[in-house]
């Protein structure tokens, strides 16, 4: 692997060395997208309630891709029909990139159907203990923090919900606060931002003793209005030698991801296949930052977010926060319900968000938005058509790639000039398709695209543990075969001698 | 509440369609279009109505004939856009079998025998421009006279005769209404040792280019220049093509200007700027990645400049295109971008 950083020059290098926000970069592509984010913004964050049945889905991830197969489930701490207090912990350990799962209220434990989620009952006393509170954590070590971290079940709130933990595991010398979310409806982070900043802050404080950071930077978007006021106001009162700083950064789709936020902030890029830490960075959504802060400071295990709840199909949107299991039906009712007829109901964004068959789909650790859109939002405007090469999705892919040479090169199931042409670098934020005048669901072919990339990798991986094994055995075979052919003092002196360097003299 | 589960994301449509690419395209094309009639006459528009008609008639056969859909591929403008371009190649009194013909292989042969909409590796309205050039020599160069330098000027109706019957009204004959083009002159001067100077004494010539041509080639750039402020077409292709023919150009004329043509007058003469403009940057048979656009507009400038200097055609744009066509498949290869978070340098894999 090369040292080399790309895109690392001496320039933007630079903006490593002195503190962030003297200037900004720019992503490549990307494009300005009406935000609709003024439909949602209220002046709180409203208290969603208690539903008649909590549903936990036990690997919280919502998104699974097409061909992977579902992951590892986490063992469990409790069985059916048992009573759970508030805050227990419902999980004994985890698998990989899951994390531990928490008991939202009191009530009584179900299996749904499929035994990949509880049923929770609440009992409606939403009694229990939280964890010790550490009020003193400035002073607590940076293990013992990471600890409690993992141990109230933090997870990546931005929608990528890798465990907290795992990414604090290095020092490094910046953290950024992403508070950039720059999908279209999306607005729980600005929300939390507006509504209860102090939090996020000392969540930040938290994550940044941890890894030792040097900077810690939260990033807004240029359109968040008094966001940057409300955030600065804090900041001044909560961090005396000020080691956050509050930067507003353009509003681009999709400027919320974390390369592209990276690369606006520092001008690095973070290298292919690797991780920002990988150039000394670490990234965590607003949310994220808000939950460690509970998680130590108050002791409170994740087992609530703040879901937006918006589009024009919904009667008066909002933001609520929500205990984990809720379904979407729901909070829609708490948002008044309805609106029109609903063509599409997703989970997240319209850009990478993902449609959902039914409202009784709960709430997850994942869950940032529920978006019911109109038949005037998803109608198609053209008839989908061959690529005509046009290259305006390249004009707009922030991973740089040539998308209309991949859905050519997918099509023939070339896989090799597919994997030339970087597949693995696509990040899925559906700019491509977006802009795409033959309106081709560019990104659905990415998505197979990779998932024939992980068949052949695992096959050719087969093929070759395989042929290992034959080739042992042949050599294993071709041992015995001597042995038997030769007097036994022979067989003796061939078991030290090399295989190898024994084949050579016999023949 | 039960919800239907489409494909994946993005979930709103793109704001943008094919047919609207298209239409800009011709609506690029209208200024050098009016032009064109103030300057020779209404024939042209006979020409690209003619010509527009056979499109869309082929266009509907072979669809049928491969089993596509009518409506969507006969609504993308497409064939419009080839039959437009087609016509502005020649001269505006071909007659209506010409343009048949070379019609019918820009759409049957060179549009849907390789595939339809998006597939065709050459560009078809240049491939139906090159079968006119190389099955009708004669027809293919009758270019009429600016309207106010003809001998004979030709009313609407007796040009629509021209066109329908390949005849002219009795008295006036083909020597009294066309000229040769600047090209021509050129070509045919420098082999009998004529200094350009003398050439360009002709009435036919204007301040760079052909008298009339030049003023419909600034209106076809405005019309280019405009695609590009709209980000129909990027502005690689044409700049390569313009610029690789100027500084090819510049230095051999300060060399001996008696026998060169001066750079400007390359740029304003034959088709380049409107192939420049319409031409090179067709994207699908064009190179796709920015570098591989200014490749292939680097080999268009350098192609046309070595068939209009050695070649058997006086302007050799089509030809130009059609042979860069044969490369793209190498020059996209070539040309993969540096994707995000990857070193700067890596080898293309031949």
């Amino acid at each position: 692997m090369p040292t080399r950083l790309p895109g690392g020059d001496a320039v933007s290098r630079k903006g490593l060395e002195q503190p962030l926000g003297r200037r900004l970069w720019h992503f490549p592509g990307g494009i300005k997208l009406r935000h609709w984010k003024k439909l949602s913004i209220s002046d709180a964050i409203e208290d969603a309630g208690m539903p008649e049945v909590l549903t936990l889905p036990l690997d919280q991830r919502q998104r699974v891709l097409p061909g992977s197969q579902p992951g590892p489930l986490p063992e469990l701490a409790v069985t059916p029909g048992q009573r759970v207090a508030r805050y227990q912990r419902l999980t004994a350990s985890t698998p990989g990139s899951t994390a531990h799962l928490h008991a939202p209220t009191s009530g009584t434990i179900e299996f749904a159907p499929n035994e990949r989620a509880l049923r929770l009952v609440p009992d409606g006393r939403h009694e229990g203990t939280p964890l010790p509170p550490m009020p003193d954590w400035p002073a607590a070590a940076a293990e013992t923090l990471r600890e409690r971290i993992y141990e109230a079940g933090v997870v990546g709130l931005g929608g990528a919900l890798f465990p907290t933990r795992g990414k604090l595991t290095q020092p490094a010398r910046i953290l950024i606060i992403n508070g950039a979310e720059c999908e279209p409806y999306i607005s729980c982070d600005e929300m939390l931002m507006r509504c209860e900043p102090e939090p996020l802050l000392k969540g930040a404080l938290i994550l940044g003793q941890i890894l030792g950071a040097e900077q810690i930077v939260v990033a807004i978007e240029d359109q968040m209005g008094k966001v940057l006021q409300i955030l600065a106001g804090a900041v001044a009162a909560l961090d005396a030698e000020s080691r956050i700083s509050v930067i507003k950064v353009p509003t681009i789709y999709p400027e919320g991801g974390e390369n592209q936020l990276i690369q606006v902030l520092t001008g690095l890029e973070v290298p292919s296949g690797g991780l920002p830490i990988d150039i000394g960075i670490v990234m965590q959504n607003v949310a994220t930052a808000a939950a460690c802060y509970d998680a130590v400071a108050k002791g409170l295990p994740l087992v609530s977010r703040v879901v937006s709840v918006t589009g024009r199909g919904i009667r008066s949107p909002g933001n609520f926060r929500a205990l984990l299991g809720t379904p979407f039906a729901f909070l829609i009712d708490r948002a008044g319900g309805y609106r029109q007829p609903v063509s599409r109901l997703l989970v997240g964004g319209p850009m990478m968000g993902q449609a959902v068959a039914d409202d009784a789909v709960p709430t997850t650790k994942a869950t940032n938005c529920v978006l019911a859109l109109t038949e005037a939002d998803t109608k198609a405007r053209a008839p989908e058509l061959p690529c005509i090469r046009c290259g305006e999705c390249q004009r707009v892919c922030p991973a740089q790639l040539l998308p209309q040479q991949l859905l050519w090169h997918i099509q023939d199931e070339n896989w090799p000039a597919v994997r030339q042409h970087h597949l693995a670098d696509c990040i899925e934020c559906g700019c491509c398709a977006y802009v795409c005048p033959s309106q081709i669901p560019l990104v659905d072919y990415y998505r197979q695209g990779k998932a024939q990339l992980r068949d052949i990798h695992d096959r050719d991986q087969e093929a070759a543990r395989s042929q290992a094994r034959h080739q042992t055995r042949d050599e294993k075979q071709a041992a015995q075969d001597d042995a038997a052919t030769r007097n036994p003092s022979d067989a003796v002196a061939d078991a030290v001698a090399p295989a190898r360097t024994k084949r050579q003299h016999h023949d | 509440m039960k919800f239907e589960v489409p494909a994946a994301a993005p979930h709103v449509p793109a704001p943008v369609s094919v047919q609207g690419v298209m239409f800009k395209v011709l609506l690029a094309l209208v200024p050098g279009v009016a032009a064109y009639v103030f300057f020779f006459g209404p024939a042209i528009l006979v020409q690209i109505a003619v010509a527009t008609a056979c499109a869309s008639g082929f266009e509907a056969l072979m669809l049928k004939a491969r089993g596509q859909p009518l409506k969507p591929f006969l609504s993308d403008l497409s064939a419009p856009v080839t039959a437009v371009l087609f016509s502005l190649c020649l001269p505006p009194l071909l007659p209506w079998w010409a343009t048949v013909t070379g019609m019918a292989f820009a759409i049957v042969v060179a549009k849907h025998l390789y595939g339809g909409l998006g597939f065709n590796v050459f560009n078809p309205a240049m491939v139906g421009y090159a079968v006119v050039l190389v099955a009708f020599p004669l027809e293919a160069t009758l270019w009429l006279a600016p309207a106010e330098l003809a001998a004979e000027s030709l009313s609407f109706g007796a040009q629509l005769k021209a066109i329908l019957s390949g005849a002219l009204p009795p008295p006036v004959t083909w020597d009294a209404v066309t000229q040769a083009t600047p090209l021509d002159m050129i070509r045919t001067g420098s082999t009998q040792d004529i200094m350009i100077s003398e050439i360009r004494e002709s009435s036919l010539f204007g301040d760079f280019g052909g008298y009339g041509w030049e003023w419909i080639a600034n209106f076809y750039a405005l019309g280019g220049l405009w695609l590009i402020y709209k980000r129909v077409m990027s502005w690689h292709a044409p700049v390569a093509v313009i610029a690789t023919v100027v500084l090819l150009t510049f230095p051999v004329w300060l060399t001996d200007p008696d026998t060169h043509p001066f750079p400007l007058q390359h740029v304003f003469s034959g088709g380049l700027v409107l192939g420049a403009f319409f031409v090179a940057t067709d994207p699908v048979s064009g190179a796709t990645s920015p570098r591989g656009r200014l490749l292939f507009g680097i080999g268009v400038g350098l192609l046309t400049l070595v068939i209009r200097r050695w070649g058997g055609y006086p302007d050799g744009f089509a030809f130009a295109i059609l042979l860069m066509n044969m490369a793209v498949p190498l020059i996209d290869r070539v040309t993969i971008p540096r994707a995000f978070g990857h070193a700067r340098r890596e080898p293309p894999e031949l």
